[in-house]
């Protein structure tokens, strides 16, 4: 048995008088990918931000390896190693790639002296150059990332998160808005970044056909309550998915 | 301060001069208050100039008076002349950088508060004024609690103008027209709204809003060039305190701070009557703060 | 950092180490101008390069002023004795004491000042954009009016500084170099700065502070130190300025929101924000413009102050350095993709 890297037990999460999340425990197993489905509205979103410290849950325990995160800050919570990436990508617009890429060390490994040395020496520049060929930004590297393609901030943003070595990766629809001829290719470097880095992927998806092919496990919401979980066969065979996405309720 | 506070305490009956007058000048503050809170709601420009506006109101009225024309006209011509000079300052400042980020509004706006103090300072000079109404002034107590007739009718006029705008705005098309764009922008202009024309009319309602307010204050407080950023302030701790759809919270902030503004004034001495309006934004923005970091965000 | 670039760097040593001796009528307005530059590179680390745009960093230049002011004559003298008798009693230091005093207090100006702004920084630091500015403005506008009710420090007559043991000529000789020498100090830790992760960290909080923390930026520690960096600095130059000025008045000399604070922001707009050279352009620029017409404007100056501001934010708010950047990317080192950015 794998080790639960996420573990969230009877969560709950209301905004003025909509009741996001209700009474959700899961648990996201180290090393794999988990993907989060569900159709709009149902609270993935709310609950990815509840687990990364944007806001503090109405209830419930959120645990990080065992420790107790819900009370945490989110800069904490970053520095454990735990991080997210957006729906709306957000990248440092009016830097270079480069530099979007040195500023993404992980901040937990610096000392104080640290800050204030050069800010690319020989070691991080040549994982920025890895990284950045990786997601196939090499060649833009010196670009404004302001400038760049909405697909290729997508990726950019994607390259500051490995750049930032965390252990776990909560990324928020990494395929929505992507040409579908590139979505093979992105869905290639998340499969490398699980495999080859060993960060373990919780993400939450639209796009059946991805999810379904890259997750070991797959969670279920519907109208804030958790309705499956399961293997992506088990999942997709769901009645109450089924039903659900078609909006039987 | 120590003696003072015991005046308060040995002869009660100059605390309702205190609250009193607190009342009656906090009731302009709301409601310039409220101006703010509608164009941070709505458009989300953070007016440094809206002190600046409010003294403006103010000459306009001290200005008729000085003409011959009693200053309590100034109130509604104020309205006018103010609300056609804020659709003027949309349409060469405000609409460009709207849509820019915070900082360029911010900035625009504190260059127009430098033009417009500077400007009111080369026409109608340094001095302090008040706007004479001669109304009567009623004393009670023994002569210990005066209340100027003015204040009462400015207080009254606030309370009316500020029904006037709520109505308003949950009456008229345009009202409804900015509360949907101030909800959502793109989904207003979706549905047909000119959210371009919207921005013009709520800016220029909160210039007319601030030109009232500063028509009653010219004839129940005092007026000065340079008091504008004070105004500014005060607005900023009540819409802070306040928050933005709260009416009820505006006034009760505006009034407050009226309230606390005499007693500091009156405790500390008349020198000390800024710098507790700028404690007071302090303690305001202290105490959001704390608040945010119980709910593990920043203030936005 | 910037490495030493002969065609740009020494064009500007010489009129500087020059200037005094070539012209010496104008020794004064020329020292004011290297505080212009050191004003408005501190107020662009904040503003430019951070995004948090204070309005009231004159705060940290008036408490230089006043911190250097109470060493240099607590330091020899009683200060209550000396600010009520106002200048009947005199006071006179010998040149050791004079330079020592000036020493010191010009030491304790810029670190006071950047405790000051450490330990504000708490207070105001968790607050984004308006909040910051209004609070700066607020407190900057206080701080003259409350020092001008203290009476250990003078009250609204203010302090008259320890007379300088020499010719007028001489003095203003020495301080120029000070000025001279305080605004290259700031230039060469800039540009140092911005080199470093440092320098990294506050453009990402510039460009999405959210972002950086999700990140794991300690934000509120590196905001805290550029404010404190800011601070040292202007500091640092209240102090020079107390002392060339010869007194200290609360509102007009040490806290002059209207002016000086406002210029600090004009400066660094018309330059350029968030550039290392975009600030001492638009501070040269902005000072000399307005030593030469400044009179002409017949009290209208301020006002075309406040005019310069919305024209520069509204149409120009690249600044000089920005238009330049723009016009000639590859001067400066940016990749451009023509192709990709075919807006």
């Amino acid at each position: 048995m794998t080790d639960t890297v996420i573990e969230i037990s009877g969560v709950s999460k209301s905004y003025g008088g909509v009741v996001a999340n209700h009474n959700i425990s899961l648990k996201v197993p180290s090393g794999g990918i988990t993907g989060l489905i569900g159709p709009n509205g149902s609270g993935k979103t709310t609950l990815f931000n509840s687990i990364v410290g944007y806001h503090p849950v109405d209830e419930g325990s959120i645990k990080f390896k065992g420790e107790e995160i819900s009370t945490y800050r989110v800069p904490q919570i970053a520095r454990l190693g735990l991080l997210r990436t957006f729906q709306q990508t957000r990248i440092y617009s009016n830097m270079n790639c480069i530099d979007n890429m040195l500023i993404s060390i992980p901040h937990r490994k610096l000392g104080f002296a640290d800050m204030f040395k050069n800010r690319g020496d020989k070691e991080t520049m040549e994982e920025v150059d890895r990284l950045l060929d990786f997601v196939g930004l090499y060649e833009k590297r010196r670009l404004i990332s302001g400038d760049l393609s909405f697909g290729q901030q997508k990726l950019l943003e994607f390259a500051m998160a490995l750049m930032n070595r965390p252990e776990v990766l909560l990324l928020d629809e990494p395929t929505a808005g992507i040409n579908p001829t590139l979505i093979n290719g992105l869905i290639d470097r998340l499969r490398r970044a699980n495999e080859e880095l060993g960060i373990t992927l919780f993400v939450i998806e639209h796009n059946m056909r991805v999810i379904m092919n890259m997750a070991q496990s797959i969670y279920c919401l519907a109208h804030g309550e958790l309705l499956a979980h399961g293997t992506p066969d088990e999942v997709q065979n769901d009645q109450r998915v089924i039903d659900a996405y078609l909006g039987a309720h | 301060m120590w003696d003072n506070i015991s005046i308060l305490t040995a002869a009660p009956v100059f605390n309702i001069q205190l609250i009193l007058d607190g009342l009656f000048i906090g009731s302009t503050f709301a409601l310039a208050a409220y101006g703010l809170a509608l164009v941070w709601g709505v458009m989300n420009v953070k007016n440094l100039a809206q002190g600046d506006f409010v003294i403006m109101g103010g000459y306009i009225a001290w200005w008729l008076g000085k003409q011959g024309i009693h200053p309590l006209w100034g109130l509604p011509i104020s309205i006018v002349v103010m609300f056609t000079f804020g659709w003027l300052v949309y349409v060469t400042i405000i609409r460009r950088v709207i849509d820019k980020d915070m900082f360029t509004s911010l900035l625009a706006t504190f260059g127009l508060a430098i033009v417009l103090a500077q400007a009111l300072n080369l026409m109608f000079g340094p001095e302090v004024q008040t706007a004479e109404s001669d109304f009567a002034i009623r004393s009670y107590f023994d002569n210990s609690v005066t209340v100027a007739d003015i204040k009462l009718v400015a207080f009254a006029l606030c309370g009316v103008l500020a029904v006037v705008v709520v109505l308003f705005m949950k009456n008229s098309r345009m009202g409804q027209a900015i509360r949907a764009t101030a909800q959502d922008a793109r989904a207003a202009r979706v549905m047909g709204i000119d959210t371009d024309k919207v921005y013009a009319f709520t800016f220029s309602l909160n210039a007319a809003i601030c030109g009232a307010a500063g028509a009653l204050i010219s004839m129940i407080w005092v007026i000065q060039p340079f008091y504008g950023i004070g105004h500014s302030i005060r607005s900023f701790v009540i819409v802070t305190a306040a928050g933005f759809g709260n009416l009820g919270g505006v006034i009760m902030a505006g009034l407050g701070l009226g309230v606390m503004e005499q007693y500091g004034g009156f405790v500390l001495g008349a020198e000390y009557q800024q710098a507790c309006v700028v404690g007071l934004l302090v303690a305001v923005l202290i105490y959001r703060q704390l608040e945010m970091r119980r709910h593990r965000q920043v203030v936005q | 950092m910037e490495s030493f670039n002969p065609k740009l760097h020494l064009p500007i040593l010489i009129f500087g180490i020059g200037a005094p001796f070539v012209i010496p009528g104008v020794t004064i307005q020329i020292a004011v101008l290297w505080v212009m530059v050191l004003f408005a590179l501190t107020w662009d680390i904040m503003g430019g390069q951070m995004g948090y745009n204070s309005l009231g960093n004159i705060l940290f230049f008036g408490s230089g002023m006043y911190i250097s002011a109470l060493v240099q004559i607590s330091m020899f003298a009683n200060v209550s004795e000396y600010t009520a008798s106002s200048g009947a009693v005199d006071f006179t230091y010998t040149n050791s004491e004079y330079f020592w005093g000036l020493g010191w207090g010009i030491l304790a100006a810029g670190i006071g000042s950047a405790l000051l702004a450490a330990s504000l920084g708490w207070t105001l630091f968790g607050l984004r954009g308006p909040y910051f500015a209004i609070g700066t403005l607020g407190i900057a506008l206080t701080a003259g009016e409350l020092m001008g009710t203290w009476e250990w420090v003078g009250a609204g007559g203010g302090l008259a500084m320890p007379v300088y043991p020499g010719s007028a000529d001489g003095k203003s000789f020495m301080f120029y170099f000070m000025c001279f020498f305080a605004a290259i100090g700031t230039y060469l830790f800039c540009s140092w700065l911005y080199s470093t992760r440092f320098g990294l960290a506050i453009n990402a909080i510039r460009d999405d502070e959210q972002k950086a923390e999700a990140m794991g930026i300690h934000t509120l520690r590196y905001k805290t130190i550029a404010w404190s960096v800011s601070a040292f600095f202007l500091g640092i130059s209240g102090a020079l300025f107390g002392n060339m000025t010869g007194f200290v008045e609360p509102l007009e000399v040490a806290f002059p929101v209207a002016t000086f604070g406002i210029f600090m922001v004009a400066m660094s707009l018309l330059g350029g924000k968030g550039t290392l050279w975009g600030p001492i352009l638009g501070a040269a620029l902005f000072h000399v413009l307005k030593e030469f017409t400044w009179t002409y404007f017949l009290g209208w100056q301020w006002v075309a102050l406040g005019v310069l501001i919305i024209v520069n934010v509204v149409f120009f708010q690249q600044g000089i350095m920005g238009w330049l950047m723009e016009k000639f990317p590859e001067r400066f080192g940016i990749i451009v993709d023509k192709k990709e950015t075919a807006k």
